[in-house]
């Protein structure tokens, strides 16, 4: 799943840094992900992910934080997903 | 006359790429834009791609700005809860509801101002609130030099001379 996150994070974040260098918990914000950039990625991951992030998620700074937060989210949204 | 000593405002500032804005209304479509504007705000963003897309990336800006303004301790609020309503004279104002409303609520700020302009492939937005006694009392005289200041900086940005449109 992080591979995929990647994946979307280089196609959608705009980040100055390449998407597979960044760590599971490495703070994309610090990263350069803007916040305009972000809302790019939200969508990409609904779409890659086949889930929809609701309201108490989009308003959870942690929730986009990292690698490893955007995992955790989409785990629990598709919990098949967390377990493939 | 003197202002009270505990006068004081909040200031915050964004600046959007217009382009990014085009691309994510044409690659994402309604999912886009109505997660991100409300009715009315699509409603007013109108005309050739070009307006359309500078229109709505400096509403973009004015929810962050707001939300720098606002400094949420924990999530931001939806950006559909920061509205940017122009007014028949063509002046913008922010409405605020929901989450957006309650941290302005908490942290005591009066009535927010907003600027909107883009020039050169950027749009941008300057917010300022009142906070202290003058939030709430009566109209202090108010020195607009620091927004004066702010607009000449964000124009310099990328070279740009400050003679371009404002909404």
């Amino acid at each position: 799943m992080e591979e995929q996150i990647r994946e979307v994070l280089a196609a959608y974040g705009r980040l100055p840094v390449p998407a597979e260098a960044l760590g599971l918990d490495d703070d994309l914000s610090d990263a350069g992900l803007s916040s305009h950039a972000l809302v790019n990625v939200m969508l990409a991951l609904e779409d890659a992910f086949d889930v929809e992030f609701p309201e108490y998620m989009l308003r959870e700074r942690a929730t986009f934080e990292s690698i490893g937060s955007i995992a955790a989210a989409i785990g629990e949204l598709s919990p098949a997903r967390a377990a493939s | 006359m003197s202002a009270p000593s505990d006068v004081g405002c909040r200031v915050g500032v964004d600046l959007v790429d217009i382009a990014e804005v085009a691309e994510a209304a044409q690659r994402f479509g309604d999912r886009y834009l109505s997660r991100v504007f409300t009715e009315g705000e699509l409603a007013v963003s109108v005309g050739p791609p070009e307006v359309r897309f500078a229109s709505l990336a400096a509403r973009f800006a004015a929810k962050e700005a707001t939300i720098k303004v606002l400094r949420p301790p924990d999530g931001a609020p939806q950006w559909r809860t920061i509205e940017v309503v122009r007014q028949p004279s063509g002046a913008c104002e922010l409405r605020l509801s929901g989450a957006a409303a309650d941290l302005a609520r908490q942290a005591g700020l009066g009535p927010m101002t907003v600027s909107l302009t883009h020039h050169a492939g950027l749009a941008a937005a300057v917010v300022v609130a009142l906070t202290g006694s003058a939030a709430h009392g009566p109209r202090p005289h108010f020195d607009p030099q620091p927004l004066t200041v702010l607009k000449a900086a964000l124009a310099g940005i990328r070279g740009g001379r400050f003679a371009h449109k404002e909404e």
